[in-house]
């Protein structure tokens, strides 16, 4: 498992600081929750540790417990779902091998219907995403990421533009699935952080500072009727607003 | 599934479409009360058109082989293009104001120069079929390529996808609905490109005996050799919209289903 170190992160775009000197530690094979209102530069510390800041000026230090590059070890999901229009679902889920290779072995085929029946697609294969839910497109998108198998996954508000019911759901879906892996998730929905994080971490300001990191107990996914869950998502939901008067 | 159920309307509705259109023809030439040698009525254009099949089938065949030449030459050369100038970034910025430029150029205009360099014969008529279309192929790709969700792109290359393959496997398809409606645009244009060259000098061809009829005051042949050119465009249409669907099994937006929607 990987734990990752970022160390005096500092970031700009067209000229304006969205953070600067910001330091924290996602550690090995646990869920980090990044809380934090739109605009707060969220998006743009997780596409720091993807290696997506063309036209940003970035100045970081980014250290993995194996001491190796991140480069080409990461998983990417995003709110929007990226599912292909002209691929079935069974082909966005093997995106990843098609993309690097011609040729999609039997094995990753196998390995592909294998974790659409995790997500609780099974026979979906070849539909297109057009005619899937928006809950069920993000489980194919779900599905896709677990498919690379890599050690650090970003995630980008993935949940956020399902309705409730649905959102609770793969929020569940993806703790068990993802549970020992190392995780950075973005969210603006204390809830969510709360019921996924192992930690919890607030960007606000401006330029953003982050917080002490706040340790749930409990094994995520945790309960939304948790009396704790309840408490703190109390405490951080008056703790964004006093910032942003 | 809704597209196949829709084709019998469809047919049903296009030769109402064809009848109601001779009704109005056919109003005119009684109401006008023209003489047969200016606007012939459309049963006696159906005569011309039987009694000079043979001719009208064999002239037909030399300007469809000069549209569907005209036709892969410009979609080729377009998307080659468009593709070009997607993947080399130099070209991009000398390239973009020529093909710009080239466009003020009417060409119509050009058809005399073609046929001073390419001759009489087939050569000249592909050439301004070829150079009708081009552009809007071209442009139409271009726009298509160029407007690839970044967000996909983004998921290509963490995906690991290399350069050509982000191209090729994200950006084109992602390109083919514009690159469809180019195409679309592509094969009602070529018709005329084809024609206009065979205008401006040729001894065969539709546009050709067209204009053969009318010095002879043969208008019911002229208007059957119209009738043909019509036949083959429409036809040309529909067989491209059909192949695109086909392409395109996840979004197939045509002229027709925004017509089937006002059911």
């Amino acid at each position: 498992m990987l734990g990752i170190d970022v160390r005096n992160a500092s970031l700009a775009w067209q000229g304006h600081s969205v953070f600067s000197d910001l330091s924290f530690h996602l550690p090995a094979g646990e869920w980090t929750c990044l809380l934090g209102q739109s605009g707060v530069g969220k998006s743009s510390l997780l596409r720091l540790l993807a290696g997506l800041t063309e036209q940003m000026q970035v100045r970081a230090e980014i250290i993995a417990s194996d001491g190796k590059a991140l480069a080409g070890r990461v998983a990417w999901m995003a709110q929007q779902d990226l599912l292909l229009p002209w691929l079935s679902v069974l082909d966005n889920v093997l995106l990843g091998p098609r993309l690097r290779h011609s040729r999609v072995t039997h094995a990753q085929r196998e390995q592909a219907r294998y974790l659409l029946s995790q997500v609780g697609l099974t026979g979906l294969d070849s539909r297109y995403p057009a005619a899937l839910s928006g809950g069920q497109r993000q489980r194919v998108a779900l599905a896709r990421m677990l498919m690379e198998d890599r050690p650090l996954v970003l995630m980008d508000e993935p949940f956020s533009a399902l309705d409730a019911v649905t959102r609770l759901k793969l929020q569940d879906l993806a703790a068990h699935l993802l549970a020992d892996r190392t995780v950075l998730l973005i969210t603006h929905d204390p809830l969510e952080a709360l019921r996924l994080g192992d930690q919890v971490l607030v960007l606000q300001g401006s330029p953003a500072r982050l917080t002490e990191p706040l340790r749930p107990q409990d094994a995520p996914p945790r309960a939304v009727d948790q009396p704790q869950v309840l408490e703190l998502q109390g405490r951080l939901l008056r703790q964004l607003m006093e910032v942003s008067e | 599934m809704f597209a196949d159920g829709g084709v019998p309307v469809n047919a049903l509705r296009s030769l109402g479409i064809a009848a109601g259109l001779c009704g109005i023809w056919q109003l005119l030439v009684w109401l006008t009360d023209a003489p047969h040698f200016i606007l012939p009525g459309p049963l006696r254009v159906l005569e011309a058109l039987y009694a000079n099949a043979g001719l009208l089938v064999q002239h037909a065949g030399v300007t469809l082989a000069e549209i569907l030449l005209g036709l892969m030459l410009g979609v080729l050369l377009g998307l080659c293009s468009a593709l070009s100038l997607i993947w080399f970034r130099r070209l991009r910025a000398w390239m973009l104001p020529v093909l710009v430029i080239s466009q003020s150029i009417p060409v119509f205009a050009l058809a005399p120069v073609l046929m001073l360099w390419l001759g009489y014969g087939m050569a000249s008529k592909v050439a301004m079929a070829t150079l009708i279309i081009y552009f809007p192929v071209t442009a139409a790709c271009y726009d298509g390529l160029r407007h690839a969700p970044a967000a996909w792109l983004e998921l290509a290359r963490i995906l690991g996808a290399d350069r050509r393959t982000q191209l090729l496997q994200i950006r084109l398809p992602s390109a083919l609905p514009a690159l469809g409606s180019g195409l679309r645009v592509a094969a009602s244009v070529a018709p005329i490109g084809a024609v206009v060259g065979e205008w401006v000098g040729s001894s065969t061809g539709l546009g050709y005996l067209m204009l053969h009829a009318n010095a002879r005051m043969q208008v019911d042949l002229m208007f059957a050799a119209l009738l043909v050119l019509s036949v083959m465009a429409v036809s040309l249409y529909f067989l491209i919209d059909r192949l695109l669907r086909r392409l395109m099994p996840w979004q197939s937006e045509t002229l027709f289903d925004d017509a089937r929607e006002a059911d």
